[in-house]
């Protein structure tokens, strides 16, 4: 199949087909990292923007390994210091993006919406690395792949999706990515921190929710934690961190409701004692290092796929 | 036989609907202090265009009209521009401040034809008994604009599955409600002349419905757009609520930002049966207006508000279309709907003529208003005003226009 989009700003009309696709490009990907020089030439010459208008450090190191594992050149525009601090605005920024005259603008964003704005105004591939409370595909595709690797096929298989439902771009991914490939996905977390309409029966394709989280991780196949916040404490959201520990914080005990080695996932940074213990985090069923891992081998495809001219496509 | 009724005549006779002058309740025309989103001339020309010969100016402009000279100042501009009839609306409240109450009295003297402190609901409960009770004395409305601050805070749509989808923070249908519930309360225990502006929602259509049953003396107003669009153009949709699939722009259009926000088609559809049931009582633009750099940003930055006098009729003529309502009752609640919640005349010399079949696209260029926020642009069409009269006088004639 011959790769179509110019952009990857959310997955939440992608076919099932392009999500195996990238999926597949990641696999060929995580071969080239294995090698003893984990490099190849696909996008010499090419330069790629990474602009971070809000903080990240895990999600901008793994772009530019990806980017630099392809050989393309890389430069990085961060909010701290940039004139995005001195009250630049997102369209001034943007023009002077395009006139710098990068193929692929990777960008994080405080604001949901925020690459669809830079996309219609540049001729460089867009690339959304998370945006306000949207979207974060290339988490929900590295997801998608680490839970491959340990379930093998997800057609029939059943994920949870624990915390913070509302504000997490992660959880709104990874819905868009292991839906197509057929899982089920059950969201799980305090009645405050999902949204309403989704709580009231209009989940989206594929998703239930099930307030209590014993019930939802009784037989399930793996389970993805998501950070919380501690402002939403203070946003009168929770009535504190402790009960939330408690009650939908990811335990021994409660990680052992799911099917024999089920395997547990966190985009991270983690909060450690608050959405998940230490002993879960860092125990045998955990796929946190491997989501890292993953991480630079699927922005390695999606960069790859965007941005190789066809003569390095075979 | 007069000049008027020979081109209401000749109108007819090529097919084309002619109505009385529409007035228009609830417009923001930016000046003083905004004349970079629109200015009072630019906002009477924008409006003849869209076949209303009567506008209301909100008073929430720098400085607010909120002393009679500014009244003064207004209706004296209005009239400089010799376009559509420009009524002053002045603040409840010095300042918009919601402190204390601004000189009523005085205000209506000058010629202010009702109150609101349009963008900012009055908050305190007792200042709002107050100015409904004061108002009486004044002999004039008091429009109030009814939003729960708190439960609507940091919201930029309705609170729905889309904004789910989106992941922008919603303002839920009862922000509206409850503090509709409240203000319907009030003017229990006050009495005073109560509008409330711009209801969007099935819930406020049938408190209305059921305070108006009751025998309360309250009226409401619904916008075109509150009448055709829904929160799924947030997303990019492009299809009215009648409609399903068609052409779709970019999701996170800032155009679609507006308060209250689109809502979903059950509630279009409500405010359809509240307009034929006489719950509504008049359709009221909301024409707000908008400098680009107001809206070319994050959609969480951008400010509130649609540009819509010249798109209104077409939005109202594809509803009848659609069989959501009749056109007669649209007509009523252009012009003797708002006339009668003004205590006002419809003025037998104004004259609208509109070609119901005309197929237009809107595009920024070619709309009068200095606002270009409209998510029609680029969205075709069908109907147009072609000529309008004010007092006997012809101030919009499409045909020579072009």
């Amino acid at each position: 199949m011959t790769w179509q989009r110019r952009h990857v700003l959310s997955t939440d009309d992608w076919s099932t087909a392009e999500i195996e696709q990238v999926l597949q490009t990641a696999g060929a990907m995580v071969e080239v990292l294995k090698r003893p020089i984990r490099r190849t030439p696909a996008l010499r010459g090419r330069t790629v923007i990474l602009f971070f208008a809000e903080s990240s450090t895990r999600t901008r190191v793994s772009f530019e390994l990806a980017a630099k594992a392809l050989s393309a050149d890389v430069t990085n525009i961060t909010a701290s210091g940039s004139s995005v601090e001195k009250g630049e605005t997102l369209l001034d920024t943007v023009r002077t993006l395009t006139a710098l005259g990068g193929d692929v603008i990777v960008m994080r964003h405080s604001a949901s919406g925020a690459p669809y704005f830079v996309a219609a105004r540049t001729d460089a591939a867009v690339i959304n690395a998370g945006d306000g409370w949207h979207a974060h595909p290339t988490q929900g595709l590295l997801d998608a792949y680490t839970l491959r690797t340990s379930l093998g096929d997800l057609a029939g298989k059943r994920i949870v999706i624990v915390g913070d439902i509302t504000h997490s771009r992660v959880a709104r991914s990874d819905i868009d990515a292991l839906v197509p490939l057929g899982a089920t996905i059950t969201l799980s977390g305090p009645p405050t921190l999902v949204p309403s309409a989704w709580r009231c029966g209009m989940t989206p394709r594929g998703t239930t929710y099930e307030p209590d989280l014993d019930h939802a991780l009784d037989g399930a196949d793996a389970v993805i934690a998501l950070r919380l916040q501690t402002e939403r404490q203070h946003a009168g959201l929770l009535p504190s961190i402790r009960e939330y520990a408690h009650v939908w914080g990811l335990s021994e005990e409660r990680v052992a409701r799911m099917r024999p080695g089920a395997p547990v996932l966190h985009p991270g940074p983690m909060n450690e004692g608050v959405e998940i213990a230490a002993s879960v985090a860092h125990g045998a069923r955990s796929l946190i290092e491997a989501q890292v891992t993953n991480g630079v081998a699927v922005r390695m495809a999606l960069l790859y796929l965007l941005a190789a001219g066809p003569e390095q496509k075979e | 036989m007069s000049q008027l009724s020979e081109l209401k005549r000749n109108a007819e006779k090529r097919g084309l609907i002619t109505a009385p002058g529409f007035i228009d309740l609830h417009a923001h025309l930016r000046e003083p202090g905004f004349e970079e989103s629109e200015t009072i001339a630019t906002g009477a020309r924008a409006a003849l265009a869209g076949g209303f010969t009567t506008i209301c100016a909100m008073p929430n402009t720098e400085p607010a009209i909120d002393s009679p000279g500014l009244v003064a100042e207004l209706i004296a501009r209005g009239a400089a521009a010799h376009a559509a009839r420009v009524l002053p609306i002045a603040c409840i409240t010095r300042g918009r401040r919601g402190k204390e109450l601004a000189d009523l009295v005085e205000l209506a003297a000058a010629g202010a034809v009702a109150f609101s402190d349009d963008g900012s609901p009055v908050a305190d409960a007792q200042l709002f008994r107050n100015a409904l009770e004061y108002a009486r004395a004044a002999g004039r409305p008091i429009l109030e604009h009814s939003q729960d601050l708190a439960l609507s805070a940091g919201g930029v749509m309705h609170e729905g599955v889309v904004s789910a989808r989106l992941g922008l923070a919603g303002m839920p249908s009862a922000a509206e409600e409850s503090a509709i519930a409240r203000d319907l309360a009030l003017a229990r225990l006050a009495g005073g002349r109560l509008h409330l502006s711009h209801v969007s929602t099935a819930g406020s259509v049938e408190l209305v419905r059921r305070a108006k049953a009751d025998g309360l003396a309250v009226t409401a107003e619904v916008t075109p757009h509150h009448l055709a669009l829904t929160d799924e153009w947030v997303a990019g949709s492009r299809a009215f609520a009648w409609e399903d699939g068609g052409a779709r722009g970019a999701p996170y259009d800032t155009a679609t930002k507006v308060n209250p926000p689109l809502r979903t088609a059950a509630d279009v559809r409500a405010c359809w049966a509240g307009l034929m049931d006489g719950t509504i009582d008049a359709i009221a633009t909301d024409h707000a207006p908008h400098a680009s750099v107001r809206k070319d940003v994050e959609y969480q930055e951008a400010a509130f508000g649609i540009s819509v006098f010249e798109t209104a009729v077409p939005l109202l003529l594809a509803g009848v279309g659609a069989g959501w309502g009749t056109w007669d009752r649209v007509v009523e609640t252009l012009t003797t709907g708002p006339a009668r919640v003004l205590g006002i005349d419809v003025r037998p010399n104004d004259l609208v003529v509109i070609d119901p079949r005309a197929a237009w696209t809107p595009d920024a260029a070619s709309l009068r208003s200095l606002g270009k926020n409209t998510p029609l642009i680029g969205r075709p069409l069908v109907g147009r005003v072609t000529t309008v009269v004010v007092d006997g006088d012809v101030r919009l004639d499409m045909a020579l226009a072009q």
